[in-house]
């Protein structure tokens, strides 16, 4: 046969070897690319089947979801059963809150948005207005959901339970630690020894324990440090504790981005004639807040995931719901569901913050790529 | 007034003027709150005192290590909780470990499937609360775990059921020592051994296989040693007797769930840790190893390990920390490690917070801190060495 002759240059592409491409190449590099991966292939290919087969029957398709007790519940079908949580789902997010005011949750727990949108999101339109609604934020939701003012009932805090009260906690722990965590990062940096010290004192001490110490002496003996006669609610009490421990950690991530930070811009700076706060201000604490977002996002997820300790001191925060609910004879047992609700609960909530960290990250990254 | 604005604008003496406010302040604070305690235990008819450490504790302890009974006083209930902290730790950290270094690497492998699994693992166990894992292995033991009489049997040697797991118990007998000084031996030689082969190659540039001679003579002598001496070891077996198994070592559900829950929840941590270790090091140090015909193996121990081993080590540690501190959550389930003796038990029967959550915290404050010192002197130790 006679090859054709091309002009060089013009040859027509060559289809790629069979088997390099489209989903079979994908399947042979990805999954079957040596004896060894095969294996792990075949292996996870048998972990997931289990882990389907048993799973998700149980889960899904032969769980009850109405019952009035665990024994209908078994009568009914062999899986998990979610009535315990059905039952009790009104408890499980508002705690004990009034049914009739509940309302008051559900709007402060919507405007929260509207307050962190401006915060999370630099590029919003009309951020500058929607600021001004985050900074009267707290003092709307105190007094929205402790009532007492303006004729809306008082409630008590220890009405408060569930979802909620892990919001509660975790937000206000959240944004009050930022501030003390920076301060404190700014001290330990600090030329000034009696500063440092202190600084160092504080961190260290504070990482060195348990939460649950502290959340102990947050419960028994806080009292004993105020004035005779003080008592303020546990609530309260609880949240310092959340904010000093958390604020540690953020102190020690903070540095971390301080001290990455080139020594070329504090001369700079200096060369410049700033003063130490300006230095901070314009200097120091944008890039080191931007190197930490990732350090700092984790710390509040670890904050949020640790509101779950308060149970230990007999707060009734969704745990707390739920060992009440197993405690009742009628749903004795059910362990299993009422906490797989639960963790499905804080793993939707801390993956989203995960993700926030991520794009954020990548928005923030100005490095040349 | 022009010379107090001069002290004010002078850097020095600002400094100075500063600091003495700051601890002026910081001696009112704490003379606040110490006096506010001293009225508070006055009116209350209290004092600070250690004596209750020395009288007798008055409960029992269902996991001890050491001799304990409710006749002890509350500061021997107090070591047997520390040493119960200390073992669920240990168990806790070679199971993260283990799990976690295996997940970091699956997690780097070019197996899609095996990747996107333990990518999913890790996301879905570090975003649920430790004390929600613990919680869910207790409550996965007691309640879905077989009664005892049913136990899930391994060949009549180990049984799982909801009163905890009981595994054969190691007796040794007399004679046994001598095994052990030959394992004694053997490490020294290999240490010898390694020290030797590392000169003989520096001087001369041969190899030997290390690696598998220490292997050998670790796990030879000893043997030899154990058959020689007449098999000092025998094991002790658990049986079924009436309801429950008699004899054996037991593991309590509440052991073996905080074993799981730390093991597994510090494991996705590690993990992460370990990929970001290896992925740390720049892609050149790999093409330049392969480059000059290094084996894979080699490349991994000899060029991307030592590199890796800096970034890995502390976050790894901290990890290690943390799992220990969160072994504090045991009262949430009733394992009796310290929180639960000393600061839980005892505390309520004395009424004497301050003392117990004291001690108890300068405990954990002492671990840490020496940790901390480890590590720092680590850092410095590996730390690169620039010009």
């Amino acid at each position: 046969m006679k090859e054709k002759t091309y002009q060089p240059g013009s040859y027509p592409d060559l289809p790629p070897p069979p088997g390099t491409v489209g989903i079979y190449g994908w399947i042979r590099n990805n999954l079957f690319s040596s004896i060894s991966n095969s294996l792990l292939t075949i292996i996870s290919v048998i972990l997931l089947y289990y882990l389907i087969d048993g799973i998700i029957g149980w889960f899904l398709f032969d769980a009850v979801y109405d019952a009035e007790s665990k024994i209908e519940c078994r009568k009914i079908d062999s899986g998990a059963c979610w009535a315990v949580i059905t039952k009790r789902v009104g408890q499980f997010v508002y705690g004990f809150y009034p049914e009739a005011e509940r309302w008051r949750i559900d709007i402060s727990f919507l405007t929260m948005f509207i307050a962190f949108a401006p915060l999370l999101y630099p590029d919003i339109p009309k951020r500058k207005w929607l600021l001004w609604f985050s900074l009267i934020y707290p003092f709307f939701a105190y007094i929205l959901i402790m009532g007492g003012y303006f004729g809306i009932q008082r409630i008590e805090y220890s009405l408060f339970g569930g979802f909620m009260l892990t919001v509660i906690l975790g937000v206000s722990g959240i944004v009050c630690s930022l501030p003390i965590g920076i301060l404190l990062a700014l001290g330990r940096q600090s030329k000034l020894t009696v500063i440092r010290t202190i600084s160092i004192c504080f961190i260290e001490f504070m990482r060195g324990v348990p939460l649950i110490t502290l959340l102990f002496v947050a419960s028994s003996m806080l009292n004993y440090f105020m004035p005779p006669g003080t008592n303020f609610s546990i609530l309260v009490r609880v949240i310092i504790m959340f904010t000093f421990f958390s604020a540690a950690y953020i102190a020690e991530v903070i540095r971390g981005g301080i001290q990455a930070i080139p020594k070329g811009q504090y001369e700079a700076a200096d060369a410049l004639g700033m003063s130490y706060w300006q230095k901070t201000r314009f200097i120091t604490l944008p890039q080191a807040l931007k190197i930490s977002i990732p350090g700092i996002m984790n710390t509040f997820i670890g904050l949020y995931k640790d509101t779950t300790l308060v149970v230990v001191i007999g707060l009734l925060d969704p745990l707390g719901i739920g060992r009440a609910a197993l405690a009742d004879t009628k749903w004795n047992g059910l362990s299993t569901e009422t906490y797989l609700f639960v963790a499905l609960f804080f793993f939707v909530s801390c993956f989203a913050m995960s993700r926030y960290s991520l794009w954020l990250e990548n928005k923030l990254n100005t490095d040349q790529k | 007034m022009s010379f107090l604005s001069n002290i004010w604008r002078n850097e020095k003496s600002r400094e100075i003027i500063i600091q003495i406010f700051v601890l002026f302040c910081i001696g009112w604070f704490l003379s606040w709150l110490v006096m506010n305690v001293n009225a508070n235990f006055k009116a209350l008819g209290k004092d600070i005192s250690f004596e209750f450490l020395f009288i007798p504790a008055g409960y029992d302890i269902n996991q001890y290590l050491i001799d304990y009974n409710n006749r002890d006083s509350h500061l021997r209930a107090g070591i047997v909780g520390l040493l119960n902290t200390g073992l669920v730790a240990i168990f806790g950290i070679i199971l993260a470990t283990v799990m976690g270094v295996a997940l970091g690497i699956i997690r780097l492998s070019k197996n899609w499937l095996a990747s996107k699994l333990a990518y999913w693992y890790v996301e879905f166990t570090r975003n649920v609360p430790i004390l929600l894992h613990i919680l869910l292995w207790h409550g996965i033991i007691i309640n879905t775990f077989p009664q005892t009489r049913q136990a899930i049997n391994f060949g009549e040697l180990t049984f799982l059921s909801n009163r905890g797991f009981y595994l054969p118990k190691p007796i040794t007998e007399s004679g046994i020592e001598f095994v052990y000084l030959c394992f004694v031996i053997s490490l020294i030689f290999s240490v010898l051994f390694n020290k030797y082969a590392k000169r003989k190659q520096d001087l001369i540039g041969v190899q030997y296989p290390i690696f598998w001679i220490n292997t050998a003579v670790i796990i030879i002598l000893p043997s030899l040693a154990f058959l020689l001496s007449g098999l000092p070891l025998s094991f002790e077996i658990p049986v079924l007797k009436g309801f429950n198994f008699r004899g054996g070592l037991h593991m309590s559900p509440e052991l073996a769930a905080l074993t799981f829950a730390l093991g597994i929840y510090t494991a996705a941590f590690i993990a992460e840790i370990v990929r970001a270790g290896i992925l740390a090091i720049d892609k050149g140090q790999r093409e330049a190893a392969e480059s000059i015909g290094l084996k894979p193996s080699k490349v991994m121990n000899l060029v991307i390990l030592p590199q890796a081993r800096r970034v890995i080590i502390p976050p790894l540690t901290s990890q290690y920390l943390n799992l220990t501190k969160n072994s504090s959550l045991a009262i949430a389930i009733g394992y009796m490690d310290l929180v639960a003796t000393l600061g839980g038990i005892s505390l309520n029967q004395t009424g004497r917070e301050m003392e117990t959550m004291v001690i108890v915290m300068l405990i954990y404050l002492s671990v840490s801190l020496s940790i901390s010192a480890f590590m720092n002197w680590y850092n410095s130790k590996v730390k690169l060495v620039g010009r």
